[in-house]
């Protein structure tokens, strides 16, 4: 479980152009469950999921990560509520690498080395054996539909697949939560479902997911536990679907 | 422990396939270090092959010589002299030494004749270096004319050419006989051109010398390890000269390196934000750009220092050694003896690597320090 | 002034150093005063990342200046024929009176720099950074002494000046040069072998003890701060007379040549390490106040007290061989 209480964003603090991306939010994400941002662009929710995805630090404010199930190499008590506030950037990427996986709205593949290998990267830095997570790596692509492509270079995928090659790399460290920003902009009705598929399958899987979007076909989907509609940096509106 | 060498790995791994992709624009890089570290090593190579030559020079030179100085300007020097040196205690033996140069004319070069008169100095007979066999173009057994004051010319016979891989003391070299010389030169009697003193203790020098100089206060004792120790210094001074000047095309080349690491591209600073993004820390990109650095400077090392060792020991340097060898025009054609130490390596790694990284050093941290959310905010 | 590559290099290198050290410890000073780990403000993010670029800057220091202190050696027994009386690089850095002050001052802070990285490892192993700002002032106070560095090597270097033939006459007569030895004043060998065997003694049981009851600690990381200067003063006074099979020269320096296999290696580096690692464990015991770094502190002392152990005994073990193995006999 994730809980955030008063959780504030702000930008340029002290400058002219000071603004604050996410105000006050308190909120609390239960695990196993799919859990979709809606709001407009600007709204703050790709704010609040790099907040919650330990890739930036709230301005004020507290986040706490419960019942992890994962061992955090400096964490003495994993009963304890992790939390992940006030860590240096070292320790917040190790959980980032551990607890979290990404799906981007861009799906920033890195051109020029192979599928196989933009699957592998989250990985390289963790000191596990690359012939290891290779074997991950391919499993996970297989999963996918996209293993014949894994020795080709990421440019010559089709959108589709690229999505998928992305959604691979964002689950070879195993990780239990993952946050998608803005996934099927890119992609066509069809493409969309499709990827709606995928996350239905990973929620079977025991992950939980959040989703930043404001397309229907993600938020009026039947695989949806929870919208959480946001405005401005607050939250509007927080229902349950089911 | 073995995790982080692991990680090592990972990452150096990442570092080549990152240098490969981008080959076009990290070969030109490397083309220009390994120019830097070829033009700096055959400096460096060819000024110590230079000392050990004169070293080795030097390494037969008599410990102490004794030369005459009249109104500041170096006189011959009479023989009695040489008696009365011999008669002072530790003095093993003195020799008279009759020397001089002959400037020829015909090619502008200037030879070292020396009076000799065994075993080759018989009347009329030479032994030549290679270097006046070649520009008098004579072989073995043929006659050549030199200039005398008077109206004839003296006529000698090449009995030996020295070979030409002797070494720079013999390329210039005449040895004739004691009565051919004072004809060569008009010389006077009863004088030579200084005295090689031996002594029975080599500790005993300075005294000697002092008791020299005391004994003759126009003589000039000159002790072997000061010869050596000039001969270094013109070395050393015109070896950090040209350094100098090199190093500015060092500085520009680091500049050149600051530039390129500092002006990332658009599609560079994108993979970083992604790498960042997807769960590498801010250490593992710094060390990421360590091993990118680690896999330009050591094969430019390598390649520049091995480049730089044909130049000066098999190909004798023509970069520079118009510039640094010459006080004659006798010696295109030696080989210098390979010598590297280690103390020149690492002289080389402090004048070219050292700066290549330190230029890098900040740009670096500022590519390893974009936030871990540029990719998601884009 | 000499001007030859390598003193041009030892130069170019001292100002780098010196420049970079510089600009860590004036980022350092920042940090040390404006450090606050619970606000999440841009200040404090710029900040956390700065400390990325000191831990840089001083990790590529460190081996910079180690290597450099042995391109001063090199460079110091390379310029020895230059000078009237001068056998190798103890008669050299006695030209004038900067190369020695120079070469204590590069040792010091190569150890300084080696007790900082250890450090600031501790230091990046937990959570909250709670080392900050005593690393951060650490490194600050180390500023002045670089800087003192750089200043005595130029001084050195811009005071030497060959014995060089002038125009009138041998350098022997132009002026009274001062006979440089070669050789350092030294202690009685009977003496410093006593003391060199029991300090070494002392330490490696003080350290054993340590590294398996974790009790002495302090008493062990005196001691093998002591056997440092006391090592290198044994050196000196008897066990190069072994490596050099000569009984009357006492340099520490010509053990690093060539000739004799560059030993000098094998015992200054482990002294060096063992040296550091040593003094380290002490400097980061108070340390383990810190909640975060209860658990690790203990761990590195231990582990930092076993390279000590196996430098020391490594250097033992060298300088003994030698003494038996040397035709001499004092």
């Amino acid at each position: 479980m994730i809980t955030l209480s008063g959780v504030t964003k702000a930008f340029s603090c002290g400058k002219p152009n000071e603004f604050t991306a996410v105000t006050n939010v308190t909120l609390e994400i239960p695990p196993r469950q799919v859990t979709v941002f809606k709001g407009p662009s600007g709204s703050g929710k790709t704010s609040l999921l790099t907040l919650i995805g330990c890739m930036s630090r709230p301005t004020s404010g507290r986040i706490q990560l419960h019942g992890l199930g994962v061992p955090i190499p400096f964490q003495e008590d994993t009963a304890v509520p992790l939390e992940i506030t006030g860590l240096p950037e070292r320790f917040l990427t190790i959980i980032r690498r551990s607890i979290f996986g990404f799906v981007f709205q861009q799906c920033n593949l890195i051109t020029g080395i192979s599928v196989l290998e933009n699957v592998m990267l989250p990985a390289y830095t963790s000191g596990e054996r690359l012939s290891e997570v290779a074997r991950r790596a391919l499993l996970l692509l297989e999963q996918f539909g996209v293993a014949r492509h894994a020795r080709q270079p990421v440019e010559l995928l089709s959108g589709g697949e690229a999505q998928r090659v992305a959604i691979a790399r964002a689950l070879i460290n195993n990780p239990a939560i993952i946050i998608a920003d803005e996934p099927t902009a890119h992609l066509d009705s069809k493409l969309s479902q499709e990827f709606m598929e995928i996350v239905s399958g990973l929620k079977r899987d025991g992950k939980s997911i959040l989703i930043a979007s404001h397309d229907p076909i993600v938020f009026d989907s039947g695989i949806i536990d929870r919208v959480v509609e946001m405005r401005d940096g607050t939250i509007l509106d927080d229902r349950s679907v089911r | 422990m073995i995790r982080t060498g692991e990680r090592q790995r990972n990452i150096l791994e990442f570092a080549l396939s990152s240098l490969h992709r981008r080959r076009g624009r990290n070969l030109s890089l490397l083309a220009m270090y390994v120019l830097i570290i070829f033009v700096l090593a055959s400096l460096l190579f060819f000024v110590s092959a230079l000392k050990r030559e004169a070293a080795l020079v030097l390494h037969d030179a008599p410990d102490l010589i004794v030369q005459r100085m009249i109104a500041g300007r170096q006189e011959l020097i009479p023989v009695e002299y040489g008696a009365e040196i011999a008669s002072i205690r530790g003095v093993a033996e003195v020799r008279s030494r009759l020397w001089g140069y002959y400037f020829d004319s015909w090619n502008g070069a200037n030879y070292t004749v020396i009076a000799h008169n065994s075993p080759t100095g018989t009347e009329g007979g030479a032994a030549i270096g290679s270097g006046v066999a070649r520009s008098r173009k004579v072989k073995v057994g043929e006659m050549f004319p030199l200039r005398t004051p008077g109206t004839e010319p003296l006529l000698l016979e090449v009995k030996t050419i020295f070979p030409d891989s002797s070494d720079l003391r013999a390329a210039d070299l005449i040895i004739i006989s004691t009565a051919d010389f004072s004809r060569l030169f008009n010389f006077p009697v009863g004088k030579v051109t200084d005295l090689a003193v031996t002594v029975t203790n080599v500790r005993e020098l300075p005294t000697v010398a002092a008791k020299i100089a005391s004994l003759h206060p126009d003589s000039r004792p000159i002790l072997k390890s000061e010869i050596q120790r000039t001969y270094q210094s013109i070395f050393d001074w015109r070896g950090g000269m040209t350094l100098l000047i090199l190093l500015s095309a060092v500085l520009s080349f680091i500049i050149f390196a600051w530039d390129r690491a500092t002006g990332l591209s658009a599609e560079e600073r994108k993979e970083i934000g992604i790498l960042k993004s997807i769960g590498w820390e801010t250490s593992d990109v710094l060390l990421l750009k360590f091993w990118e650095g680690c896999a330009i400077s050591l094969p430019a090392f390598l390649l520049g220092v091995i480049l730089a060792y044909g130049h000066v020991f098999f190909l004798s340097a023509p970069l520079f050694s118009q510039a640094l060898k010459g006080w004659s025009i006798l010696y295109p054609r030696f080989q210098l003896v390979p010598v590297v130490d280690i103390s020149q390596l690492l002289v080389l790694f402090f004048l070219t690597v050292i700066p290549y990284t330190t230029a890098t050093i900040i740009p670096s941290w500022r590519t390893a320090t974009i936030d871990p959310d540029a990719a998601m905010r884009s | 002034m000499i001007l030859r590559p390598s003193t041009l290099a030892l130069l170019l290198i001292s100002l780098l150093v010196t420049g970079f050290s510089l600009t860590a410890g004036f980022h350092a000073m920042g940090i040390h005063d404006r450090w606050d780990p619970a606000s999440g403000s841009e200040e404090q993010l710029e900040l956390e990342r700065k400390t990325y670029l000191i831990s840089t800057i001083m990790n590529y220091v460190f081996p910079l200046e180690l290597l450099s202190l042995i391109l001063l050696l090199y460079t110091a027994d390379e310029l020895h024929p230059l000078f009237t009386g001068a056998m190798c690089a103890a008669g050299t850095l006695a030209v004038n009176p900067y190369g020695y002050p120079a070469l204590l001052v590069k040792i010091v802070t190569a150890l300084l720099a080696g007790v900082w990285l250890i450090m600031n490892h501790l230091d990046s192993r937990a959570f909250d950074y709670p080392l900050i700002r005593t690393k951060y002032l650490f490194l600050t106070l180390m500023m002045p002494l670089l800087v003192v560095e750089c200043v005595l090597l130029f001084s050195y270097f811009s005071g030497i000046k060959p014995d060089i033939i002038t125009s009138c006459c041998g350098s022997l007569f132009s002026h009274d040069s001062p006979t440089l030895s070669g050789d350092l004043i030294s202690l009685p060998p009977v003496i410093m072998q006593a003391l060199f065997f029991s300090a070494m003694a002392l330490a490696l049981l003080s350290g054993i003890l340590f590294y398996r009851t974790g009790r002495y600690g302090q008493l062990f990381s005196a001691l093998a701060a002591v056997t440092f200067p006391v090592s290198i003063a044994s050196i000196i006074s008897f066990i190069g007379l072994y490596i050099y099979e000569l009984p009357s020269h006492h340099c520490p320096f010509c053990l690093l040549q060539k000739e004799y296999h560059f030993i000098g290696y094998f015992l200054y580096v482990p002294l060096f390490i063992g040296a550091v690692s040593g003094i380290s464990a002490r400097v980061i015991s108070p340390f383990s106040a810190n909640p975060s770094l209860r658990r690790i502190v203990p761990d590195t002392r231990r582990y930092l007290t076993l390279v000590t152990i196996i430098c020391y005994l490594l250097f033992t073990l060298i300088a003994t061989v030698e003494m038996i193995i040397s035709p001499l006999k004092l």
